[in-house]
């Protein structure tokens, strides 16, 4: 399986197209940043929802414990799931229940990491995804590149002719408003037709037992309110304590999402309407493993916003599937080994540890410093291939030893010279795009020797 | 005061005259300053790559080098930054503990410690200024073009009292130029693109020379450069703010 | 054991001692006209705000603007022009509704939301399903920002609430912002 680095390569190929990706998240990270700077406290903001997220984990047995009660007293069905496959049975077990074989879904980033839809659809269910971005990716058999803009690297050209292959649009139709007016249609009618909704949560109020759910389309309320059965999958790092801690927290999410002072639709999902059937599922899949990790726990703090894709330098350069893992991006890059410590190893390696990503969450997760954390955990556990371990090695000892480190310099920089070839060609990745330095007749300490050695 | 010069090993190599424009302003100022041979490197390499359980040899030898010194000066924020971060010793733990309230980069010297208000020097060329994410978001060398709060930049405060100078604005403030220590061959696609991004944006607003805290950014975007065959050039900011 | 035990379990076993929860009073005074910055920055996100003196001039507009179409309202103000009672409680009927008139509990000024809970929607779906959405709200009720709107509601939610702020929208594709994504295509804010 390709790595981060490879994938990225092959990104990279076609530059015109990085450009494109590059500017098209910049422009989001400054709308972000024009929101923020409209909001004198929004420092303030952000302090207050880590320490209410910090109080959430410190306590999250009693908070769960509290909002389920409060949702079965509101008359919700509520089921537990300790992993990805008993989220799915459980799904499954409520449409066999109502004998429904057709589905409509919004925004849920749980079910893509609990793969529902392969699940469902091995066992005969049809799922129609219903936010837009994720119906494109989903009808280019793809998934997400990023948690809230989904297909923001598909160019509307190939968004045309996945829409004129499967939704009858013109050919060479790529007009957004148009096309965005055949997916409107085309999903009414799915929204008009099915029995069962699933939406995602992103916030659930342990105090009141209702759960929150945001979107800009309106996707999900369509689904919900149409639907006999309603079922939300919620990950269980999703409780908030009160629900006046939801002022804190819808504040922040949009504004650091895509600079939208809030989402065109908060809902407050608090009980089914008459004659309606609703479910919550709670996830753990590995997020109490998470928790007790205590370098990385605060990854759980995540509102999944998506800022830290958006300001990251090489989630710009190098697209969300490089990251081959559900979440993309630098809050991904610490969420995945959580997962699969083999098969995520080369994510906290692909950041240069910059730390735009830690100072734009609205949480304050310190991600950059997670990364340099997960680094550290995954090279002790032996998932470090073993050349860079042997080349690490080498220049530990070398440069433990200050005379052999001297010698070192001197024999590297007359090879430099004098052997160009020797490390200015291709098998050097750092001289396919760049050149060496040039090697000067003496280095620092030769020449502090000489000038100050009488010091 | 006494001031321990810590010269960065790629420094050293590869980069000497930042390392002498750093001894020779310091001077300058009055400093008495002592570049202690034993030094090699902060260990960063290793340890930014999942290593840093292999370096406390390079940490011993930093704290036996440095433990006797009122300051230890760094000219590169990513170095300074590291030792202030995870320089630890079981043989001198004290030591290294002290010696991490002590370890100033360059800038941070001559602004914080020194209050450097003038300086005698003259560079009259068109400057961008390369916010070094470790000195930017590490060391708060400049305010973080993330956060809602005052903006300040200790490089330019000390950029600004070069005659002659002119500072150009950049389209994007603060983005990391790419190097990230191995990453730079780690990821090697991504790391040149981001190097060519951000040499791009000096380069449209008119800058002769770029300029910054960490040569490693620096020798990453003259790396570059050189291969563009650019005339514009890289320069520590010790060498600016030592230029006569 | 339960996978609700085994889940329950293992979260008190990893969770860290208790921290507290932090004082929700804005540390700082920022004094704005309340209806003026709600109109500007609803206007901003593509609602149409109108300040009206009652429900002659509410209705002229509509006839101006909406007319013709399936109207609902649950105001008896606007009976001769507007559905005021539901008679089918299926869901599905109103997919044809054109304009939705309702009642808007409160405003907030920092976003142009406006929270409009189940009491007021007739139905769930309907300021979702109508091809175009009109709330009325009174100008006392608007309030500064989340959190005072929050002190105003309490935990007030008879089973289903939303803020709304603005027409449906999307900008999915290549970022293009389009407004009547799957809901109303446009929203009208009228301020008595």
């Amino acid at each position: 399986m390709k790595d981060h680095a490879a994938l990225s390569e092959e990104f990279n190929i076609d530059e015109p197209r990085v450009n494109w990706h590059d500017e098209t998240l910049w422009l989001i990270r400054q709308k972000r940043d024009k929101a923020v700077h409209g909001i004198p406290e929004w420092e303030w903001l952000r302090e207050t929802a880590s320490q209410v997220k910090n109080n959430v984990l410190s306590n999250l047995s009693a908070y769960l414990e509290q909002f389920e009660a409060n949702a079965l007293a509101n008359g919700v069905f509520v089921h537990w799931a300790a992993d990805a496959n008993e989220h799915n049975e459980i799904i499954h077990s409520i449409l066999r229940k109502h004998q429904v074989e057709r589905m409509v879904k919004s925004k849920s980033m749980l079910t893509e990491e609990c793969h529902l839809n392969d699940y469902l659809t091995e066992n005969g269910i049809e799922v129609i995804d219903s936010d837009l971005g994720e119906r494109i990716v989903q009808l280019g058999n793809e998934h997400p590149s990023h948690i809230v803009l989904p297909c923001i690297h598909k160019k509307k050209e190939e968004i045309g002719d996945l829409f004129h292959k499967y939704l009858g649009t013109a050919a060479g139709e790529s007009d957004p408003q148009i096309l965005t007016e055949a997916a409107r249609q085309h999903l009414r009618e799915t929204f008009l037709t099915r029995k069962v909704a699933l939406t995602g949560v992103n916030f659930a109020v342990a105090e009141t037992g209702e759960f929150v759910v945001c979107t800009n389309e309106g996707n999900a309320d369509m689904g919900a309110h149409l639907a006999d059965v309603h079922i939300a999958s919620m990950g269980i790092e999703k409780i908030i304590p009160e629900r006046k801690h939801l002022g804190v927290f819808l504040r922040l999410l949009t504004r650091s999402a895509t600079g939208q002072p809030i989402t065109t639709y908060s809902s407050h999902f608090k009980s089914p309407r008459q004659g309606q059937e609703m479910h919550i599922v709670l996830v753990d899949n590995g997020r109490s493993r998470q928790l007790g990790r205590e370098n990385f726990r605060n990854s759980l703090k995540c509102i999944r916003c998506g800022s830290c894709m958006n300001t990251c330098p090489v989630y710009r350069r190098s697209g969300g599937h490089s990251y081959h893992s559900v979440i993309s991006g630098p809050i991904g890059s610490i969420l995945a080994p959580n997962l699969d410590m083999k098969e995520f190893a080369d994510l906290p390696f692909a950041s240069t540890l910059c730390g735009s990503c830690s100072n734009v969450c609205p949480v304050k997760i310190d991600i950059h410093n997670q990364l340099y954390k997960w680094r550290q955990v995954l090279v002790k556990e032996g998932y470090v291939s073993n050349t860079k371990a042997i080349s690490m090695k080498t220049m530990t000892w070398v440069i433990s030893f200050p005379a052999l480190f001297a010698f070192a310099g001197k024999t590297g920089r007359w090879a430099m010279k004098n052997l160009p070839f020797l490390v200015n060609n291709k098998l050097n990745p750092w001289y396919k795009a760049r050149e060496m330095p040039v090697p000067p007749k003496e280095s620092f300490r030769d020449w502090y020797v000489k000038n100050r050695g009488q010091k | 005061m006494t001031v321990g010069l810590f010269i960065p090993c790629y420094v050293d190599q590869f980069y000497p005259q930042a390392g002498i424009a750093t001894l020779q302003l310091l001077e300058r100022l009055g400093v008495d300053v002592v570049y202690p041979p034993k030094q090699t490197c902060c260990g960063q390499p290793m340890a930014n790559s999942g290593f840093s359980h292999l370096t406390q040899d390079c940490d011993d030898l930093i704290t036996e080098s440095f433990a006797e010194f009122d300051y230890v000066v760094v000219p590169s924020g990513s170095c300074a930054l590291h030792i202030k971060d995870h320089l630890h010793s079981d043989k001198h733990p004290d030591d290294a503990r002290h010696l991490r309230t002590k370890v100033y980069e360059l800038v941070e010297f001559l602004t914080d410690i020194l209050k450097v208000k003038d300086l005698k020097a003259r560079f009259p060329h068109k400057v961008g200024v390369h916010q070094s994410c470790h000195g930017l978001r590490g060391l708060h060398l400049s305010q973080m073009s993330e956060l809602v709060a005052p903006p300040f930049s200790k490089p330019e405060q000390l950029l600004n009292m070069v005659e002659g100078i002119e500072l150009i604005p950049l389209s994007r403030v603060d983005e990391c130029c790419g190097f990230g220590g191995t990453f730079c061959v780690a990821e090697e696609a991504v790391s040149a693109k981001m190097g060519k991004d951000r040499v791009a944006d000096h380069i449209s607003h008119g800058a002769e020379y770029i300029t910054g805290a960490d040569l490693s950014c620096l020798m990453h975007m003259e790396g570059i450069l050189r291969r563009q065959k650019s005339n514009v050039k890289v320069m520590h900011i010790a060498e600016i703010l030592n230029s006569l | 054991m339960s996978s609700r035990e085994k889940i329950l379990a293992l979260v008190k076993a990893n969770q860290p001692s208790l921290t507290s929860l932090p004082s929700l009073d804005i540390p700082v005074d920022v004094h704005l006209d309340l209806v003026e910055n709600f109109t500007f920055i609803a206007t901003n996100i593509g609602s149409r705000v109108m300040e009206v003196s009652g429900f002659d001039e509410i209705k002229e507009t509509i006839a101006k603007l909406f007319l013709p179409g399936r109207i609902v309202s649950s105001f008896p103000e606007l009976a001769d022009i507007a559905e005021i009672q539901l008679t089918d409680p299926d869901p599905h009927s109103l997919a044809n509704v054109n304009l939705a008139v309702l009642g808007a509990e409160l405003g907030v000024s920092e976003n142009g939301a406006l929270w409009l809970s189940e009491n007021n929607m007739m139905q769930r779906v309907l300021p979702f399903i109508c091809q175009h959405l009109a709330l009325v709200v009174n100008k006392k009720s608007i309030v500064a920002n989340m959190h005072e709107a929050y002190r105003v509601l309490g935990n007030n939610n008879p089973g289903f609430g939303a803020f709304i702020a603005g027409p449906s929208k999307t900008a999915d594709i290549e970022q293009s912002l389009v407004l009547g994504a799957h809901g109303p295509r446009s929203m009208t804010v009228f301020l008595i």
